[in-house]
């Protein structure tokens, strides 16, 4: 089987976001730009899934500016087979919507004829939560979101659900859209040795007018601001003070 | 000319960043309190370095290492050089001089040291011979076919650590015109020879559990297949491998520097007195703009300076200015920082204070910088005959 992981270029998890000036949203010129945390996870876990037998080739995808070669890479880099790089924008500044990421995904996972599609859960850099879900309906494929413990057994797949209040375990047919949740495992550091290998691995290069699609935006940003900046704590004396204020000012207890 | 790295290079300084941030910063509390660093930990670290392959990367592939370019070393080692030095110890770096190794020696040194089966340490200053190498008093004298040694080395990093050690000891004295001339031998010695002991050093300032030891051989016999290199031939060992071990304390320097460098931006960004951030005052903010000017201009110095080695230039006077270059800028560097902390930057609870007290050796060790710029004076007046 072969099993297809999304990877995102995203601002990185440590830098400290700045909203541009005119509200258009957030300044990405000269930040440093890593991999979506849970597109790393996906990643480990289908380089696991291979390790174990159970997957014969890792391909990574990315959809958006050029500089993602440099996170394909890095998935390269970790143990991917080889990737595909679908130039969709030439501004860093320019997101790909999931809708037309997503009809992307689905002429890619077609044309390549994979067997999984295991993605993150969302983006950290919009939040949206969105690409797996759509993908899974447009491919007419199971889904099983939010995982954090995937098993593979012949025709099926089990997968544990980090839901609210505790975790759920559902079975899903193959062929299936998997996004993973933080837990599910802790990615590796690349190795040397395949990071210099990483770069004699394929990466090939397409656009969306390859497989048909149109990612003008659907959507339009009416604002973008910064979160509101935290108030400052108080200091109480006793703990008796504390329920005093968690009861009467708070209202929580 | 191109100023940028390579996919391959950054991946590596984002891989060796991470591990440092992840598997060295959250024991560095522990170590500076403890002045040691626990062996389960020392032994995890070397464990994950060798799995992920960047164990002895200083080394060729051909005896079993990855064969990194002095410029991608450099930037290995800048990295490094943001965590405690007592656990990237175990981030193995042998010293490259086992390169000199032959016969035997390749599969009882070079090998297994490549392998992180047997750590080295490399001894050479002594109580009475610092800068001036020469003047040892170490010595091996031949003795029924062997060579038994005598004298005391001590500043031996490390040594707490290694199965063996390289060390330099007199041979004999030619009398020259500049006066008598002492014959420099390199010998390896296993831990556990008879008449060699490793005993515990002095407590240093700078890089608490990073242990330096002192070593003393009280006829302490050598068969000839412990010489590495020539008899006699000390020096040409010594020149030919141990001149880039400069660029490693020049590149950890300005690892070390960008991370100090950080923490007083963000702190003079965030400190507000007077009503306002720090940083708004000129005063503050001028001392950053020094501060990363000076970063920066050592760290291209020191890859310059990698660079030219890997290009077979000349590199011997660069590699001095980025050794005193770099170890004074950290010096500034880290005592601006801690002046923009305040009296905070002087207590253990952060670690300014550190970075402020390990920054001092970098002066000293693998030459001071007297002995850098006697050898960059050295390097632009001899050849006009001055």
């Amino acid at each position: 089987m072969k099993v297809l992981v999304p990877v995102k270029r995203v601002i990185d998890y440590n830098v400290k976001v700045r909203v541009k000036a005119d509200g258009s949203g957030v300044d990405l010129a000269n930040v440093k730009m890593s991999m979506n945390p849970f597109d790393e996870i996906a990643v480990e876990e289908a380089i696991r899934m291979k390790e174990k037998g159970a997957v014969e080739e890792v391909i990574a995808v990315s959809i958006g500016v050029k500089q993602a070669q440099e996170t394909l890479r890095t998935a390269l880099a970790m143990g991917a087979d080889r990737a595909i790089l679908v130039v969709a924008a030439d501004d860093v500044h320019q997101d790909i919507e999931p809708l037309a990421v997503a009809k992307i995904l689905k002429a890619v996972a077609e044309a390549e004829g994979v067997g999984m599609v295991l993605c993150g859960k969302q983006a950290i850099d919009n939040d949206m939560n969105a690409t797996g879900q759509m993908l899974a309906a447009l491919l007419g494929w199971s889904q099983a979101t939010f995982a954090s413990k995937i098993e593979i057994e012949g025709e099926e797949a089990k997968v544990t659900r980090e839901v609210d209040g505790g975790l759920q375990t559902i079975k899903v047919k193959m062929p299936a859209i998997v996004s993973v949740d933080l837990r599910l495992n802790e990615p590796r550091y690349a190795s040397l040795p395949n990071i210099m290998k990483a770069k004699k691995k394929p990466l090939d290069e397409k656009t969306p007018a390859d497989f048909g699609v149109d990612v003008t935006p659907r959507l339009s940003v009416v604002k973008t601001t910064e979160p509101e900046a935290r108030k400052a704590g108080v200091m109480v004396g006793s703990v008796d003070e504390l329920i005093a204020k968690l009861k009467d000012e708070a209202g929580v207890i | 000319m191109h100023f940028g790295l390579s996919d391959e290079q950054e991946m590596i300084v984002s891989t060796v960043r991470d591990f440092v941030e992840r598997e060295i910063y959250p024991h560095e509390a522990e170590v500076e309190r403890t002045g040691a660093v626990p062996p389960d930990l020392a032994a995890g670290i070397k464990r994950k370095v060798i799995d992920l392959g960047f164990y002895a990367c200083n080394f060729p592939e051909s005896v079993g290492g990855a064969g990194l370019s002095h410029l991608d070393f450099a930037l290995v080692e800048r990295e490094l050089g943001r965590g405690s030095m007592a656990l990237t110890h175990f981030f193995g770096r042998p010293q490259n001089i086992l390169m000199a190794c032959t016969g035997d020696q390749i599969e009882r040194y070079l090998l297994p040291a490549v392998r992180g089966e047997r750590m080295d340490a490399l001894a050479m200053t002594e109580p009475g011979a610092g800068s001036d190498v020469r003047g040892m008093s170490c010595s091996a004298v031949r003795e029924g076919g062997d060579w038994v040694l005598n004298g005391t080395k001590h500043f031996i990093s490390g040594a707490d650590h290694a199965d063996f050690v390289i060390v330099f000891v007199a041979t004999g004295v030619d009398d020259t015109p500049h006066g008598p001339k002492k014959r420099i031998t390199c010998f390896l010695v296993d831990r556990g020879t008879p008449g060699f002991t490793i005993r515990p050093g002095y407590r240093s300032v700078s890089h608490r559990g990073y242990a330096n030891c002192i070593l003393d051989f009280d006829g302490c016999r050598l068969p000839d297949a412990q010489v590495l290199g020539e008899v006699d031939g000390g020096f040409a060992v010594m020149n030919e491998w141990l001149y880039a071990t400069r660029i490693t304390v020049a590149t950890m320097a300005v690892g070390r520097a960008r991370r100090v460098f950080d923490m007083a931006l963000a702190h003079a960004a965030e400190r507000k007195q007077f009503g306002q951030q720090i940083g708004k005052f000129q005063g503050v903010g001028f001392q950053i703009a020094d501060m990363v000017t000076e970063i920066d201009a050592a760290d291209w110095l020191t890859l310059a300076a990698a660079w030219r080695l890997d290009q077979g230039l000349p590199a011997n006077r660069e590699i001095a200015s980025a050794k005193l270059y770099a170890s004074e800028m950290l010096a500034r560097v880290t005592d601006r920082a801690l002046q923009i902390f305040g009296g905070m930057g002087l207590m253990d609870d952060l670690p300014i204070e550190r970075f402020w007290r390990d920054a001092r050796v970098e002066r000293i060790w693998d030459g001071t910088s007297e002995i850098q710029r006697h050898i960059i004076a050295r390097d632009l007046l001899r050849p006009l005959g001055a």
